[in-house]
């Protein structure tokens, strides 16, 4: 892998990304605040105040973090599928100076990237409700690319693996809907069962939540332990597409 | 020096031998070309020899260099038309050029201009705003036929240049392929149609079922086997006219 051909890769990307964000990104805000309105202002009426914080206010934050991660899963799902199988668009570069591993390197890093701009967008939204009460929520941006990472990475073993566009949906069903119901956006972990809670430990989003959660009321310590979580994970993990994508797109 | 040489190459997908122990040279300013029925393995050379397969057997050099060992390095000297377009549908046809060129590193400076030249050769010079959908399919070769030079490239791999074409695009790639021949671009190509492997080639290589059966220029063929190349084309990979 060398980081200045990767670079070109990621080039392409945003050449096409400011080419056609300008059709689709008000789009961005209208999820959000579809939650916020819906979950937080109708819901939020009937739910007590969660931790001291009402219920809007709980789900706020945790809204940012789940909208970074499926930024980054679309694009190395169904974004890397189409242009590595329909588009060939993975067969045009590789007959360039650029090899797969570069490639490799450049959708998981532009996955990480559109995690932060959509993490950001949505923080604009959140906080335009008044629904943040810390700068420090600035801080969180290193740690939703960083997610993002982990998230593209994820999404690319699955790519690297499914066997056509279709399989995505078995991904999406048994793996993101989980995470997201279960990794804290919407209630407490703990009000689980204790089992169920703990699982939510092992996944990426639950950290991510508890990140922007806890930076947007202006705490730092309490996450210390999420942060290193989502470090040496995205570390860890990193190898495996490489390895799978390799094998794929090289027969 | 060869620009491409293949010793004993060996290629194995799982317990399909797609390529079996092929060897042959290509000399500079050669337009060599493959000959074979589909599945003759044709493609599968091409790809190896492009560095996109590694060969599961035998040595590969292009420009001297081991297709194993230093692929970035020999890419950077190559040309590629495959025989799917592979245009990215995302940017118009003038940023296609651009983006493609910023992959060999040509800076913007350089491949704006550049690629309004190869706009002009490939006769797309009216097209550069237009969307690759709202282009017919003889724009499109031609369009992958300019991209591939972006890189003013040594050595040109044309798989199937011009299969699916009508005969008058069909004739302006060949007429293009001509000009650069005339530059002494060296060629390699794939090819179904004889005439166009007549037209272009100083030499082909006949190949069936993994195997090339004979190597020479097309008229060397001709004189030996008798009638035209479709003739000798059918004689040698097996299958005769009454078939």
């Amino acid at each position: 892998m060398r980081i200045s051909r990767a670079w070109r890769v990621l080039q392409r990307h945003w050449t096409v990304y400011t080419k056609l964000y300008k059709s689709s990104f008000a789009l961005n805000f209208v999820e959000p605040v579809l939650y916020l309105v819906a979950m937080g202002m109708g819901l939020g009426v009937f739910v007590k105040d969660i931790n001291g914080q009402s219920y809007i206010k709980f789900i706020g934050p945790g809204i940012i973090a789940s909208s970074s991660m499926f930024a980054a899963v679309y694009e190395c799902t169904y974004g890397t599928y189409i242009r590595m199988t329909f588009q060939k668009t993975f067969d045009a570069i590789l007959a360039t100076p650029v090899n797969i591993d570069d490639l490799t390197a450049a959708e998981l890093v532009w996955a990480a990237v559109k995690s932060v701009i959509y993490g950001l967008t949505i923080m604009i939204v959140v906080a335009a409700f008044g629904l943040i009460d810390s700068w420090l929520v600035i801080l969180t941006v290193p740690f939703i690319f960083l997610c993002g990472l982990i998230f593209a990475e994820v999404s690319m073993i699955t790519t690297a693996l499914v066997p056509g566009i279709d399989s995505f949906s078995y991904f999406y069903t048994l793996f993101m809907t989980p995470l997201f119901l279960f990794s804290g956006i919407f209630f407490p972990v703990d009000t689980l069962p204790k089992a169920v809670a703990g699982l939510a430990w092992f996944t990426p989003l639950y950290h991510l939540v508890n990140i922007c959660r806890s930076f947007s009321a202006g705490h730092v310590t309490p996450v210390l332990g999420s942060i290193a979580w989502i470090t040496i994970v995205a570390a860890a993990l990193a190898p495996v597409p490489f390895r799978l994508m390799r094998r794929r797109v090289i027969e | 020096m060869d620009i491409v040489a293949a010793h004993n190459l060996v290629k194995e997908y799982g317990i399909i031998t797609a390529v079996n122990n092929v060897s042959f040279s290509i000399s500079p300013g050669e337009c060599f070309g493959f000959l074979g029925p589909n599945g003759a393995g044709k493609t599968t050379v091409m790809r190896i020899i492009s560095c996109f397969l590694p060969p599961t057997s035998g040595t590969v050099t292009v420009f001297g260099v081991d297709v194993t060992r230093e692929p970035s390095a020999i890419k950077s000297r190559l040309g590629v038309m495959p025989q799917e377009d592979n245009l990215d549908p995302d940017l118009s046809v003038l940023e296609n050029l651009i983006v493609y060129a910023r992959y060999f590193d040509i800076p913007k400076k350089t491949s704006i201009p550049l690629a309004n030249d190869l706009l002009a050769f490939a006769e797309l010079q009216d097209r550069g705003k237009m969307n690759i959908k709202e282009l017919s399919g003889g724009m499109k070769r031609r369009l992958m036929l300019a991209r591939s030079l972006v890189n003013t490239p040594e050595l040109l791999i044309l798989d199937e240049p011009t299969t699916g074409l009508d005969p008058h695009s069909r004739r302006a790639v060949w007429d293009k392929l001509n000009q650069l021949k005339f530059r002494n671009t060296t060629l390699l190509l794939t090819t179904h149609y004889m005439e166009e492997a007549e037209q272009l080639c100083d030499r082909v290589a006949i190949m069936d079922a993994g195997r090339v059966v004979t190597i020479d220029t097309p008229q060397n063929l001709m004189t030996e086997h008798g009638g035209n190349l479709e003739n000798v084309y059918l004689k040698l990979t097996g299958r005769n006219l009454a078939d």
